[in-house]
């Protein structure tokens, strides 16, 4: 079973990306045998009102079941609790906001609220440090990559909210994860797809001093070849309860609290 | 066979107390992914005596020999560039010459100097007097200038490669930073320009556009400093291409701008 967290489906504004559609997602996911995909709408991020594309994604997740939507919550926009709500009743794994796409403060008001109602539902909170490279992106594009300080903000904003970041690397993972305490960093996810292997050995060093628990597969695609992140883990020299673990098992466990989600 | 065509190592007066275990988790990894061939630069001292990508003629002196020294150590599975500042001409030149005089198959430059400076001209004329290629570090689109280094772009690594036509160039790492895209419309139509495939970019994509570009016969794998992202890539031109045009990316390109005895086998 391998489950990848951080999919996407739709058409990306700054490039042409092959392969956006969701049968084309799936189509990636069989060539590297990935079971499920957690997927977000990827025009939403650029959008006024992101929120508006979860319809469509809960409409493609019905069509392909493989698929599990992650809706997007703006918590600057009104309505947002009703979105956040339907999202729950949708029995979805997890909800996402990513506050520099949105031009909100990734540590402000909004963000710390909307981390609290999740904590409060037990629902999964998702953001990306990033999409692409910061030295490759659109002249036009000037979204600024999530924080460090804005992931140590928002576990702290409630005791029982979980968080699952995407698209960090291993200078941001350990910031986040020695400048937090043990019980905010075991709320703390983290998605492995950007994260060096050999011979930096990110990942390997990673999972000794953070945790295996703390870390669940995810590619980016299709934005990012998804072969890259099963090439990190054939890297890895791992038994095979730990690759189970990294590739299904922590993600399985991220679910929603209480439910089958 | 499988020639990773951009590939570093360390030594003992580099500032990673680790040099020793990067180098062995390269040839580690390599190993898994079935890498025939390291081709391999040290640039200086990697910072700690001159900065890496301006490094002193004793930081490139001591780099080199020590690369030379993995070569002997390693015949069957690591080759050489000879990492040059070409703001030192004779130094150079007295590099490169020992360098191939010594089994070291290919120039580096990486980013002491602008690629169409004429002071690039005389390492140039070197690489087309003894046969071997110039790995040339490249900022993809490089829209201003950024500290410790006087990075290129393709533009001009093209200018130069039209100066000398005789001498085959890999502009280094597609996939390692910065626009992608605007290198390869650049490099269409320079002929003697192959496309290192390394860095730490997977974007979905780029390799198409590098296909569609400049044809797979002008392709390269490397990795760089990411063999994980090397891997992958592998693993999607798999998918991407027909089993000889595989083949001409893993290693019969480089076999044919590198020198005749290079590689074993080829």
């Amino acid at each position: 079973m391998r489950i990848d967290v951080s999919a996407f489906v739709g058409a990306y504004p700054w490039r042409r990306v092959p392969g956006t559609a969701p049968d084309a997602v799936l189509a990636a996911m069989d060539r590297v045998a990935i079971d499920e995909a957690w997927v977000s709408h990827l025009p939403g991020f650029f959008w006024r009102d992101p929120m508006e594309g979860n319809r469509w994604l809960r409409e493609a997740s019905a069509t392909h079941p493989r698929l599990r939507p992650v809706p997007a919550i703006h918590p600057g926009l009104g309505g947002w609790e009703r979105e956040l709500r339907a999202a729950i009743d949708g029995d979805v794994p997890a909800v996402r906001a990513d506050p520099t796409w949105y031009a909100l403060d990734p540590r402000g008001a909004e963000m710390r609220t909307l981390a609290g109602a999740c904590g409060e539902a037990g629902i999964l909170l998702m953001l990306a440090v990033r999409l692409e490279d910061s030295r490759q992106r659109h002249p036009h594009d000037g979204a600024g990559e999530l924080p460090p300080w804005a992931v140590r903000a928002l576990i702290r904003a409630h005791p029982a909210v979980r968080l699952l970041v995407t698209h960090a690397d291993k200078p941001f993972v350990e910031e986040v994860h020695f400048g937090s305490t043990a019980e905010e960093s075991s709320r703390i996810s983290w998605e492995i797809g950007w994260i060096w292997g050999p011979p930096e050995e990110h990942l390997a060093t990673l999972l000794e001093t953070v945790g295996v628990e703390r870390f669940v597969f995810g590619t980016g695609q299709p934005l990012r070849l998804p072969e890259n992140a099963v090439a990190k883990l054939d890297l890895l020299d791992i038994d095979a309860a730990t690759r189970v673990a990294i590739e299904s098992g922590n993600a399985s466990s991220l679910r929603r609290v209480g439910t089958g989600a | 066979m499988l020639i990773d065509v951009h590939a570093h190592f360390f030594h003992e007066r580099t500032p990673r107390g680790d040099w020793q275990e990067l180098n062995a988790s390269r040839l580690r990894a390599g190993e898994r992914v079935g890498i025939t061939i390291h081709i391999a630069s040290i640039l200086g001292s990697w910072g700690r005596t001159s900065p890496t990508y301006f490094p002193s003629p004793t930081d490139l002196t001591h780099a080199n020999a020590y690369q030379r020294a993995l070569q002997r150590q390693h015949p069957d599975r690591i080759r050489s560039y000879v990492a040059v500042n070409p703001n030192f001409p004779g130094h150079a030149e007295a590099e490169i010459r020992g360098g191939v005089a010594e089994g070291m198959i290919g120039i580096k430059l990486a980013a002491s100097r602008r690629a169409d400076d004429p002071l690039i001209d005389p390492v140039c004329a070197l690489a087309a007097e003894y046969g071997v290629p110039v790995l040339q570090h490249i900022w993809q689109h490089r829209r201003r200038d950024h500290a410790g280094q006087e990075a290129s772009d393709a533009v001009e690594l093209c200018r130069l490669a039209r100066r000398h036509p005789a001498v085959s160039f890999l502009l280094a790492h597609i996939g390692g930073g910065g626009d992608w895209l605007h290198s390869l419309r650049a490099v269409r139509d320079a002929a003697n320009v192959y496309v290192d495939l390394s860095g730490s970019g997977v974007d979905g994509g780029m390799l198409e556009a590098c296909s569609e570009a400049v044809g797979v016969s002008r392709l390269l794998w490397g990795c760089d400093l990411t063999i994980d992202t090397g891997w992958a890539k592998l693993r999607y031109l798999e998918h991407l291409l027909s089993a000889a045009d595989l083949e001409a990316v893993r290693w019969r390109n480089a076999a044919r701008i590198f020198p005749p005895t290079a590689f074993p086998n080829d």
